[in-house]
């Protein structure tokens, strides 16, 4: 039986079978990782005198995005990372996609070490963003040719695989040659994941893909998300602030707040950390609320960077 | 080999994908041609104005004047080309919020930058032959004692150390999200005024003239107007020749070297993630 462990001092909630050890069918393996912005404000005279010529209020003070992250994520799962805004999902994403260098700690995946072997771990990866990445006047073909391409896809390949799968996807023939910018959100998500698609990536990187979306369009995104899993074996790294959507998708969830993990398992293994309310089943926002004393969706001041 | 292949690829998916920009972008395109070939002609006259202005008695040769200005507009009009194409390749990605993907992609910088250069060049070269085209026309130009391979071997060479400078530059709309782009015409401008474009060098201050060694376009207008004002031979434009090369030479590792180190601390500071 796994035992939860609750340090109310801190309120950390990790089960021992996910607290980090390494396995050989890890994909992913994140040690401590730490990713600071800005410079620390100075003591003494050095802080009061930067106060005095910019303002008490113009002056950054360091801001720790992710803090000492320790996680590992099997190959083939889905993985959720369930956080507020300004939580260090997205900086967490970048991390893992080499678009940000960490201040400590290691990343690695699939044996790669995203610092010291970034190509190859490009090779491996590939990211579905919040916004939707395209050059707007071109069309998906366009921007698909473009992105296959980047990932050493030949173009007369890739136009058969584009047409198939944005059909697949709900896309009309004529969407397909027309400017991304005449699309709806949806459809350009949709096209988004079809970009992350061609590439094959063994590891794709989900950063709050559906959010924004209708309804329909954010169901028909997460079931091209299980498709992926179950027929690809992609291991996926997911983020949302959705609490439906981690729960219904991913096979363990970590939930961050202020750059740290407060809790990592499967859903039904966090839920049961928080106490029923009315008799209702305790739903993740609960198990946020009681890790972290706030609520899941609360308004946020600041944005990940 | 394998891996050469797919950086191939990578690098013509650049130019591929800025055709592609053009074609969309056609109507912007067509407002650009025809405001440089306006602008091209606009300068060029200055020389029969020149002329009429000082009166007969004051022997001004416009028609030399005007093949003078011609040369400095065009030798411009191509080197600035290349410049903005190379030193846009970050503000195009922050402008289309595609900065991210692109940097995430599995290809060597030299490869991305290969892409946007080469692009650049033929981009250059086409949209100068148009402009020259027309000039041509409109002023009745006679090359028939020019040396054309000679300019247009001075041209080449020079674009190598100009592909070199812009690469460095590209890296202020790295390091600067908000403003970088701008930046990038201060750099421009400067080398505008300093390389005897539309005037020789000789006439700018002596502090100008200092810098004006600096510049590869000094040497580039130099010697192509020496091919085709003088019909100098292409050995003799060596001393015009090397310079550029050497500066080519060193300018494009460096400046390769420079966005490496501008692109990890983006990476270590989290600009990458802020649109323009």
């Amino acid at each position: 039986m796994q035992k939860a462990i609750i340090d109310r001092s801190n309120r950390l909630a990790i089960s021992e079978e996910n607290i980090m050890t390494t396995q050989n069918n890890d994909a992913i393996i994140v040690d401590q990782a730490l990713k600071q912005f800005g410079k620390p404000v100075p003591n003494g005279w050095r802080g009061r005198l930067r106060a005095r010529r910019k303002g008490k209020n113009a002056v950054k003070s360091q801001v720790t995005a992710v803090d000492h992250v320790s996680f590992s994520v099997q190959e083939g799962e889905i993985f959720g990372v369930l956080g507020p805004n300004g939580s260090g999902k997205s900086t967490l994403i970048r991390l893992l996609a080499t678009l940000l260098l960490p201040d400590g700690g290691s990343i690695q995946i699939l044996g790669h070490d995203v610092v010291k072997e970034p190509m190859q771990v490009q090779q491996l990866i590939n990211r579905v963003s919040v916004e939707a990445s395209f050059f707007k006047k071109l069309s998906p073909m366009e921007n698909l040719v473009y992105g296959a391409r980047l990932y050493g896809i030949s173009g007369s390949q890739t136009r058969k695989q584009v047409v198939e799968i944005l059909l697949r996807l709900g896309l009309e023939q004529r969407d397909i040659y027309n400017p991304m910018d005449e699309m709806s959100r949806g459809m350009q998500q949709k096209v988004a994941i079809a970009r992350a698609l061609l590439s094959r990536p063994r590891v794709l990187l989900l950063d709050e893909p559906t959010t924004g979306l209708d309804p329909r369009s954010k169901r028909e995104v997460q079931a091209v998300v299980r498709e992926l899993q179950q027929e690809d074996g992609a291991t996926i790294i997911l983020t949302t602030h959705d609490m439906a959507e981690a729960d219904t998708l991913c096979g363990r969830v970590a939930i961050m707040d202020k750059g740290k993990v407060v809790a990592l398992d499967t859903p039904e293994k966090l839920k049961a950390l928080a106490p029923r309310v009315n008799g209702h089943a305790p739903t993740l926002e609960d198990v946020f609320l009681e890790l972290t004393g706030r609520k899941l969706t609360s308004d946020e001041v600041h944005q990940d960077a | 080999m394998t891996s050469a292949i797919r950086q191939i690829q990578a690098s013509y998916a650049f130019m591929e994908r800025n055709a592609n920009l053009v074609k969309r972008y056609w109507t912007w395109e067509l407002v650009w041609l025809v405001y440089s070939i306006a602008n091209s002609l606009s300068v060029s006259f200055i020389g029969l104005g020149m002329e009429n202005l000082a009166g007969s008695e004051a022997n001004v040769d416009g028609r030399y004047l005007v093949l003078y200005l011609v040369i400095g507009t065009l030798v411009w009009r191509y080197l600035s080309t290349i410049f903005y194409w190379i030193t846009e390749v970050i503000s195009i990605e922050r402008w289309e919020g595609t900065i991210e993907y692109t940097l995430m992609a599995p290809i060597r910088r030299i490869v991305h930058m290969a892409g946007q250069t080469l692009f650049a060049v033929i981009y250059g070269l086409l949209f100068t032959a148009v402009v020259l085209a027309v000039t041509v026309v409109i002023f009745d130009v006679d090359l028939e004692n020019a040396n054309l391979l000679g300019g247009t071997l001075m041209l080449l060479a020079g674009s190598l150390s100009f592909i070199g400078i812009s690469v460095s530059v590209s890296i202020l709309p790295l390091l600067f999200p908000e403003r970088g782009a701008q930046m990038t015409h201060i750099v421009i401008a400067v080398l505008l005024l300093i390389s005897g474009v539309y005037y020789p060098v000789e006439v700018l201050p002596g502090f100008l003239q200092k810098l004006a060694v600096v510049s590869p376009a000094t040497y580039v207008l130099d010697g192509v107007r020496q091919a085709l004002l003088e019909n100098t031979s292409s050995s003799q434009l060596w001393p015009n020749i090397w310079p550029v090369l050497l500066m080519g030479v060193v300018a494009i590792p460096a400046g390769l070297w420079v966005f490496d180190q501008a692109e990890r601390y983006a990476k270590r500071t989290g600009k990458l993630a802020r649109n323009g």
